[in-house]
C-alpha cells in the first residue's frame, strides 16, 4: 500500500441517517465518515440495514431524516458520474452478450461509441477475468460470472466510489477470490471501495476496516475481523 | 454524458435489438391480434352498411386490447435483474429513457395494428368513404395518446402490487376521451364525413399528455 | 380549532335542514316533470361539489410534488375520497331522475357521462393509492392527480361535442331557471359544500392520527434499547 503524505480525505459523510418504510426502521440514525482510498467491509445479519444504507449511499433511497453527502454532494445526482454500484442482481440484460451490455451501459455515462468506447468496455471486461469477444448472453453464464461481468460494468466509468452489495453471493471460490484480489488492486490505484456482504472470510487481510451494524446502527468499526470475536468472546464471558 | 438524443436513440435501438432476437414476444403477440380480429368478427357480423358504423369502435377496442397487452411487457427486461436501478445510479436522465420507451412500443403497436388493419377491412368487408390518409394521421395520433400514457402508467405500476391489472386500470379512464375521438373520427372518415374537431382534440391530447408525462417521469422513477 | 368542530357541525346541519325544506317543500312544483323533478337539487349540487373537491385535490397534488409537505397529500386523499362519493350521488340521482320521466334509466347526457368519467379517474385514483406501498404513494398518485385533472377538459369538450352531434334527453334542464328554484339549487349548494367540508376535516383529522400512530410505531422501534454490549463499548471508547 503506498503511504499518502496527504491527511486522507473524507468522501462520504453521514449524520444521523434515519431510514423508515412504513412503520419499520431499517436505519436508526447512523453517523459516520469514510475516507478515500480504503476499502471497507459492511458486515451484519440480515436485517441489519446494510443493504438499505449502501442504496441510500447510491441515491436509490431517499433518506427519511439526516443528511448523506457522497464526494461532498447531498444530491447524488451531482456526483454520479463518479460512482459505480453493483448489487446481487446483475443489473445487465439477460439477452445480450457482456459486450453488448457496456457498450449501452457505457452511452450512459458519456463515454462514446466507436472505437475507443469499444476498448474501453473490453478493458473493463478484460479487467475482471472475462473475455471480451465472448457472445454468449449475459443469461447464461454462471453465477461468478455474471457478477464479474457486473463488476466490469460498475468500474465502466472509472469511479472514484465503488458501491458493491453482496458482490460474492452464490459465487464460486476462484471467482470470489479473483474479485477480491481485483477490489484490492482498485483501493491500491486510490478508489473508495464498499462492500456489503455476510461472507466477512473473504476480506479478511484485504480490507481496510470492518464496519459491523446492528439493527439499523452502525455498532463497531475494526481493523480486523479478529478484534470482532474478541469482543464477542468477551461479550459472551460477561453475559 | 452523452447527448441525451444519443441515450434514447441507444436505448430504442437495443430494446429494438433484443426484440427482433427473442422473436417469441412479436409472434405472440402478432398471433394474439390476430385471434382479436378473429373473435371480434365472430361477435359482430354486421352487413357493409352497419359495419362503416360501427367498425371505428370495434378497431379501436381491438387496438386497446394489442395496446395493453404490449405495454405490460414494456419494462419486463428492466424489472428481471433489477437494471432499472443501473439506469437510475448512472447521470443518464430518466426523459431520455421514457421516450425510448415510448417510441418502442408506438413501433411495437403499430406493426400489431398493421397486421390487424387488413383483417378487419377483409372481414367486415369494409370500404372507406373519406380519404385514407387521414385514417392513417388518426391511427398515428390515436396510438401514441395510448402509448404515451400506457408507457407512463405502466412504469408507476410496476411500484405497486397486482401490476398487470394496474396498467388498463389507470389507463382506461384517463383515455376515454382520447378513445371517443379517436372511434369518432374513424367512423366519421369511414363515412366521408368531417373528423377535423375530433383529429384536433387527439392531437392536443396527444401534446398535452406528452409534455407532462415527460416532465413527470422523472419523479415517479425515482419515487421510492 | 377543535372546539370549531362541533358548532360548524351543527350549523351545517341545520343548514342542511334548511336546505332540504326549501328543496322538497318551498321551491315550485315543476311544470312537466313533477315532484320527481326535486331530485335535481340533489343531482346539480352534487355535481358542483364533487368538481370543487377534484380541484382541491388538483390543487394539493400540485403543492405535494413542489413543497413534499405530507398536509398536501393528506388533503389530495380526503378530497379524492369525498369527491368520489359526491360523484357517486350523481350517478345514482341521475337514474333515479331520467327512469320515471323518460323512461330510461341511463343517457349519455353530458353532466352524467362526465361524472362518469370523473368517477372513473378518480376511483383509479383511490386503486392507485391502495395498491402501492405507503413510501411511493404521495408521489405516484399526485402525479396521476395531475394528468387526471388536465383530462378534465377533454372529458367535457369531447363529450359536449359528442353530444351536439348525437343529441340525448338532457338531465338537469337545458333552458333557463325558474328564480324561486335558483334559490333552492344554490341553497342546497351552500349546504352540501359545507356538509362536504366537514366530512373531509374529519377525514383528514383521521387520516392525521392514524399516520401518528404509524410514526409512533416506526419511532419506538428507533428507540428499542440495543440489548448488545457491543454498541455499549462502543460508545464507551468515542467517550
Amino acid at each position: 500500500m503506498t503511504d499518502n503524505a496527504l491527511a486522507p480525505v473524507a468522501v462520504i459523510t453521514i449524520t444521523n441517517l434515519i431510514k423508515q418504510f412504513g412503520r419499520f426502521a431499517a436505519l436508526r440514525g447512523v453517523t459516520a465518515e469514510f475516507v478515500s482510498g480504503k476499502l471497507y467491509a459492511i458486515l451484519g445479519d440480515n436485517g441489519a440495514g446494510k443493504t438499505t444504507l449502501l442504496r441510500t449511499l447510491a441515491g436509490l433511497n431517499r433518506p427519511t431524516s439526516g443528511e448523506v453527502r457522497v464526494l461532498g454532494a447531498k444530491d447524488f445526482r451531482e456526483v454520479s458520474g463518479r460512482v459505480g454500484y453493483m448489487a446481487h442482481p446483475s443489473l445487465l440484460y439477460d439477452e445480450m452478450s457482456g459486450m453488448e451490455n457496456l457498450r449501452y451501459f457505457a452511452q450512459l455515462y458519456g463515454i462514446g461509441g466507436g472505437s475507443s468506447g469499444d476498448s474501453r468496455c473490453a478493458q473493463a471486461i478484460l479487467s475482471v477475468g472475462l473475455d471480451p469477444l465472448l457472445t454468449r448472453p449475459v443469461g447464461q453464464y454462471s453465477q461468478g460470472m455474471k457478477q464479474r461481468m457486473s463488476l466490469a460494468r460498475a468500474l465502466l466509468n472509472n469511479p472514484q466510489i465503488l458501491l458493491l452489495d453482496e458482490p460474492f453471493s452464490n459465487v464460486d471460490g476462484t471467482s470470489a477470490r479473483e474479485m477480491t484480489r481485483l477490489l484490492s488492486a482498485l483501493r491500491d490505484q486510490g478508489k473508495t471501495i464498499f462492500v456489503v456482504t455476510h461472507q466477512a472470510s473473504l476480506l479478511d487481510g484485504v480490507a481496510d476496516e470492518f464496519v459491523w451494524m446492528e439493527s439499523g446502527k452502525i455498532v463497531d468499526r475494526t481493523r480486523t475481523i479478529a478484534a470482532r470475536s474478541s469482543q464477542h468472546e468477551l461479550r459472551e464471558l460477561q453475559k | 454524458m452523452s447527448a441525451p438524443s444519443g441515450i434514447t436513440r441507444a436505448t430504442l435501438i437495443k430494446d429494438l435489438r433484443m426484440e427482433w432476437r427473442s422473436k417469441d414476444a412479436i409472434n405472440s403477440m402478432l398471433f394474439f391480434s390476430l385471434l382479436v380480429v378473429v373473435v371480434f368478427s365472430f361477435s359482430f357480423d354486421p352487413t357493409a352498411e352497419e359495419s362503416r358504423q360501427i367498425a371505428g369502435g370495434l378497431i379501436w377496442v381491438a387496438f386497446l386490447f394489442a395496446a395493453v397487452v404490449a405495454l405490460n411487457q414494456t419494462w419486463a427486461r428492466e424489472l428481471r435483474n433489477q437494471v432499472l436501478d443501473a439506469y437510475r445510479v448512472s447521470p443518464a436522465p430518466a426523459t431520455s429513457l421514457f421516450t425510448a420507451k415510448v417510441l418502442g412500443n408506438f413501433i411495437f403497436v403499430s406493426v400489431l395494428e398493421a397486421l390487424m388493419t387488413p383483417l378487419f377491412i377483409v372481414f367486415y368487408h369494409l370500404r372507406s368513404l373519406g380519404p385514407a390518409w387521414q385514417l392513417l394521421l388518426t391511427m398515428m395520433l390515436g396510438t401514441w395518446a395510448l402509448v404515451v400514457n400506457g408507457t407512463f402508467f405502466a412504469a408507476m405500476s410496476i411500484r405497486t402490487r397486482s401490476r398487470e391489472i394496474m396498467l388498463p386500470l389507470l389507463l382506461f379512464p384517463i383515455s376515454i376521451p382520447a378513445i371517443l375521438a379517436m372511434v369518432q373520427a374513424t367512423t366519421a372518415i369511414l363515412n366521408g364525413d368531417s373528423a377535423r374537431f375530433w383529429i384536433v382534440l387527439i392531437a392536443t391530447y396527444d401534446l398535452v399528455f406528452t409534455t407532462v408525462c415527460l416532465l413527470l417521469f422523472d419523479t415517479i422513477l425515482n419515487a421510492e | 380549532m377543535k372546539k370549531l368542530f362541533p358548532i360548524l357541525g351543527i350549523l351545517t346541519g341545520v343548514l342542511l335542514s334548511y336546505a332540504l325544506y326549501q328543496g322538497l317543500v318551498v321551491a315550485p312544483t315543476e311544470q312537466t316533470m313533477g315532484n320527481v323533478q326535486r331530485i335535481f337539487y340533489y343531482h346539480v349540487p352534487s355535481a358542483w361539489t364533487a368538481f370543487i373537491l377534484f380541484f382541491v385535490n388538483f390543487g394539493a397534488s400540485i403543492s405535494y410534488l413542489i413543497k413534499r409537505k405530507p398536509a398536501a397529500d393528506i388533503v389530495a386523499l380526503v378530497s379524492a375520497e369525498v369527491g368520489v362519493v359526491f360523484c357517486t350521488v350523481v350517478l345514482i340521482t341521475g337514474p333515479i331522475w331520467a327512469r320515471p320521466v323518460w323512461g330510461i334509466w341511463w343517457t349519455w347526457d353530458m353532466r352524467l357521462t362526465s361524472t362518469l368519467v370523473l368517477w372513473l379517474i378518480y376511483m383509479s385514483y383511490l386503486f392507485l393509492r391502495s395498491f402501492s406501498s405507503s413510501g411511493e404513494t404521495p408521489v405516484l398518485a399526485a402525479s396521476l392527480a395531475v394528468l387526471g385533472a388536465l383530462c378534465v377538459p377533454f372529458v367535457y369538450f369531447s363529450i359536449w361535442f359528442f353530444r351536439t352531434q348525437h343529441p340525448q334527453p338532457v338531465i338537469g334542464g337545458g333552458g333557463s331557471i325558474a328564480p324561486s328554484m335558483l334559490h333552492a339549487l344554490l341553497i342546497n349548494w351552500l349546504a352540501f359544500s359545507c356538509f362536504a367540508f366537514m366530512v373531509c376535516w374529519s377525514r383528514y383529522r383521521l387520516e392525521v392520527l392514524q399516520r401518528e400512530v404509524e410514526q409512533a410505531h416506526a419511532m419506538r422501534s428507533l428507540e428499542e434499547p440495543s440489548t448488545s454490549m457491543r454498541e455499549e463499548r462502543y460508545l464507551e471508547r468515542k467517550a
